[in-house]
């Protein structure tokens, strides 16, 4: 066995040229630099109309009336949509279905759409908004989070009885999902107040350091570089295209369907080149208006925003405010921690439930604590949306418990860094929601290792000191160096990789193999975004490695595959690369069986000890490719049992399709399984 | 309004110009050159970088009137020209981009080309040498990227400043 697992390993990693472990070109790299690669910004239609969004100028008023009839009369003008003409639900949202296509009866941040506008030139289209009357009842803003979390007596950001209540996540009021975790002495304690005050007394008298501080965090933006954008074309059936910049295509289908009143295969999504965009493109932002212009028109739409406009067009990172109270021994001995932390989710709740579900489950970071207490709160207030920004929830939390580290470092006399070392988590700890870490986590030594690094030369040991561009702030002349100081400091985090709290997660891929001018060549299919992150590369070196063949083709990411998931969490090349894989095994399996089947093996050896087209390049024996250098194909099986479709490269498959169902997906600890729903093998030879 | 203008060695005129369209806009939307992305237009994050009459400049912030009679050099006239089968050779500062890693997502890409590409002719075309850390920071100092962090992007510049200084001593 040692033996057949080690020819694998090295025949699969090293000698198809640009497969794993090698570093090839972007696939889209040439395009990208040639300015040629089409972002959702750059598409053009014949007899297009540009789309523009009338938004709120106050965070909280009841609408009073909308009146669009003098928009309507402009020139160039072709339609001006309000919240009356949704043709379906009139809301829709990530995980809660809260946020209204077109605002109605209220809007609850500024910068909310209230109407929409296609029209033939943007300018035009600006215009036409000027004319669009509004008549609102100015409200007081619901802002303060700490009051949405705890006072029952501040007003509602959403009616009651308005929306359907989450219980699953303890919703209640303006609270979109409170989270508590308790574990040591906390847990037998969790229903009583009196009881819980009880247990953190005796705790801080156990302690001989207590340090106790309140954190707050501000509102972050992504601001990725390609404002949202993109084009909506009214199709013959009745549906619409859309091709957009997104995360993940089906998770917008299946919101911009019901809003259009179609079923999910109507509206047909292709991804557009993606100009970045690290969480603020999970939520839809011009995608239903832009369809429903379309549907109305019966004209292509394309929505561009202008800067100012994205940062009213997508959700921000969750401002929060936090509590954290930690004791410890006099030799750094963590003895427990306690944490409240809320999270304004804004207007509308967008990720913030599973925004609470890290701050809550890694809010205490990555160190040993016996006994801990999180209550992690998210709220509804009428400031801007919040939702995902790279490492949403754990990073918040971040800045506090390091906080507390490096003051009870300072209270206790300790290097920080040994103090971090003391109480970290290694393999085999378990983190506050009873996970195991089951992997290497060698954190202790990472520490030492930074705090053994030389410290950066010293600004007067500089060539020039005097040098702008060595301050901070650069060319930009933020300063000359007066009052410049210098501190080092260290930090540590805990972040899920792939969706957090063991979300059963799935991906899918389809690969195809065939022959195409007499060479092998693959073709790989997702829907996963390529955001910028490299996703496009890694398919193609996965491909490679697992087939063996040098030429992979990436399809554009679309709808018409299942779904593969979101660009986010850290997740795409494990679980859309683990679905490549898992399909590539799948055409592999197909081919040797098809061989077998066919007499062209020269020796009825079963899959795992014929050799693997991955090991080496497809071989030519006898006027045929060969699936593997060992066994070869005779030309008289391969005539009698294959033949050659029709059409090279176009076409349905002809030979061999293989569904693969549903399989078992395995909740796991933030990672589950991959589940290839599709693979189709088509090879040939002639 | 009509701007006649001169776009990477070709005369070009848009017609139909609404005054308020920036150059940006023109190249875009009325020439078909949407290599020039628009990412701010404010003239804060250089995706638009363009040269005009020989000087680099953000797109955005030049009115389209404005560009009436000059030359324009966008992203798509970096390629040297078109190699066998039609296949586009890269220039020597687009193959070194995409080489080092410093293309993610692109959209800051053309204007980080254009900029860099001048930096280059000041440099070592002009004689002086290939450009160091803080002069590459200096100059790349108005365009921004959210992917990358920078350090490919300088890894990129080093690489295209040592082939031109090579291309320089090679052709001398």
């Amino acid at each position: 066995m040692t033996a057949t697992t080690k020819t694998v390993t090295t025949d699969l990693s090293s000698t198809t040229k640009d497969g794993l472990g090698a570093s090839p070109r972007r696939p889209d790299g040439t395009l990208k630099v040639t300015g040629e690669f089409a972002y959702s910004s750059d598409l053009w239609m014949e007899g297009m109309l540009w789309g523009a969004t009338l938004r709120s100028p106050h965070p909280h008023a009841r609408i009073l009336g909308i009146d669009v009839t003098e928009a309507l009369k402009l020139p160039g003008v072709e339609a001006v949509l309000t919240h009356e003409d949704v043709p379906g639900a009139k809301r829709y949202g990530l995980e809660y279905q809260d946020q209204p296509v077109l605002a109605f009866d209220k809007v609850r941040y500024k910068g909310e759409a209230v109407a929409v506008v296609a029209a033939d030139h943007p300018e035009t289209a600006r215009r036409a908004m000027e004319r669009v009357r509004v008549d609102y009842e100015v409200l007081p803003p619901v802002s303060d989070p700490l009051r949405a979390a705890h006072d029952p007596d501040y007003p509602l950001v959403h009616e009651e009885g308005s929306l359907p209540v989450h219980e699953e996540y303890r919703q209640s009021g303006n609270r979109v999902r409170h989270q508590p975790i308790r574990t040591g002495d906390f847990v037998a304690a969790a229903e009583s107040e009196e009881e819980r005050r009880r247990v953190l007394e005796r705790l801080r008298a156990e302690a001989d350091v207590v340090v106790e501080t309140e954190y707050e965090v501000g509102m972050q933006d992504q601001a990725f570089l390609g404002p949202e954008s993109g084009m909506a074309v009214p199709a013959e059936d009745g549906g619409v295209d859309l091709y957009v910049a997104t995360q993940w295509l089906h998770v917008d289908q299946k919101q911009i369907a019901p809003a259009l009143g179609l079923p999910q295969d109507k509206v047909r999504l292709t991804l557009a080149g993606v100009g970045g965009a690290f969480g603020a493109r999970e939520d839809l932002s011009m995608q239903i208006h832009a369809a429903m212009l379309a549907l109305r028109t019966g004209r292509p739409v394309k929505f561009v925003y202008n800067r100012e406009e994205s940062f009213y067009g997508h959700v921000h990172r969750h401002p929060a405010r936090m509590r954290f109270e930690h004791g410890a021994r006099a030799d750094g001995t963590l003895v427990f921690a306690t944490l409240e932390i809320v999270v304004d989710g804004g207007a509308y709740a967008s990720a913030t439930p599973a925004v609470v579900g890290v701050a809550s489950s890694l809010g205490i970071g990555p160190y040993e604590v016996p006994h801990v207490m999180v209550d992690a709160y998210g709220v509804y207030t009428t400031n801007p949306p919040c939702g995902a920004m790279r490492g949403f929830g754990a990073v918040q939390a971040c800045f506090g418990y390091e906080s507390q580290m490096d003051k009870l470092a300072a209270e206790l006399g300790m290097h920080p860094v040994a103090l971090r070392v003391r109480n970290a988590m290694a393999q085999g700890s378990r983190i506050i929601t009873g996970q195991e870490i089951d992997m290497p986590l060698p954190m202790a030594e990472m520490l030492e290792r930074a705090r053994d690094l030389p410290m950066p030369v010293e600004r007067e040991a500089l060539e020039d000191p005097a040098d702008q561009r060595t301050l901070p702030g650069g060319v930009a002349g933020t300063t000359r160096g007066e009052g410049v100081v210098r501190g080092v400091g260290y930090g540590v985090g805990l972040k899920n990789l792939c969706f957090s709290e063991g979300f059963d997660d799935y991906s899918t891929a389809r690969v195809r193999m065939e022959i195409v001018g007499g060479e092998p060549v693959v073709l790989v299919h997702t829907a996963a975004a390529e955001v910028g992150q490299g996703l496009v590369t890694v398919k193609g070196q996965i491909a490679r490695t697992e087939l063996g063949v040098e030429k992979v083709a990436i399809a554009p990411s679309d709808t018409q595959v299942g779904s593969a998931g979101s660009s986010s969490a850290s997740r795409q090349s494990y679980m859309t690369g683990g679905a490549v894989k898992m399909a590539c095994e799948a055409v592999r399996a197909s081919v040797f069986a098809l061989a077998r089947e066919r007499g062209s093996s020269r020796r009825r050896s079963p899959t795992p000890s014929c050799r693997c087209p991955g090991a080496r390049s497809w071989r030519r024996a006898r006027g045929l490719w060969c699936p593997w250098p060992i066994c070869w194909v005779s030309p008289r099986a391969a005539a009698r049992s294959w033949r050659r479709p029709a059409s090279t490269t176009t076409g349905p498959p002809r030979c061999s399709t293989r569904p693969w169902g549903r399989g078992p997906r395995t909740p796991s600890s933030g990672c589950a399984c991959t589940v290839p729903w599709w693979t189709w093998t088509w090879s040939w030879a002639w | 309004m009509r701007v006649n203008l001169n776009v990477n060695g070709e005369d070009v005129t848009a017609d139909n110009v609404w005054p308020g369209e920036s150059l940006l806009y023109v190249l875009r939307e009325r020439l078909g050159l949407p290599g020039s992305k628009n990412a701010c237009e404010q003239g804060e994050c250089g995706s638009c970088t363009v040269y005009f009459d020989g000087v680099t400049a953000c797109s955005c912030m030049i009115a389209a009137g404005q560009a009436e009679g000059r030359e324009v050099r966008t992203v798509e006239g970096l390629a040297e020209g078109t190699g066998k089968g039609g296949d586009r050779t890269l220039g020597v500062v687009q193959e070194a981009f995409v080489e080092a890693g410093a293309v993610q997502c692109g959209f800051c890409t053309p204007g980080l080309l254009v900029q860099t590409d001048d930096l280059l002719e000041r440099t070592v075309g002009a004689g002086l040498g290939a450009p160091g850390d803080a002069e590459i920071r200096e100059a790349l100092a108005g365009n921004l990227c959210r992917c990358t962090g920078y350090e490919k992007i300088i890894d990129a510049v080093h690489l295209a400043a040592g082939r031109r200084a090579e291309e320089a001593g090679s052709g001398s």
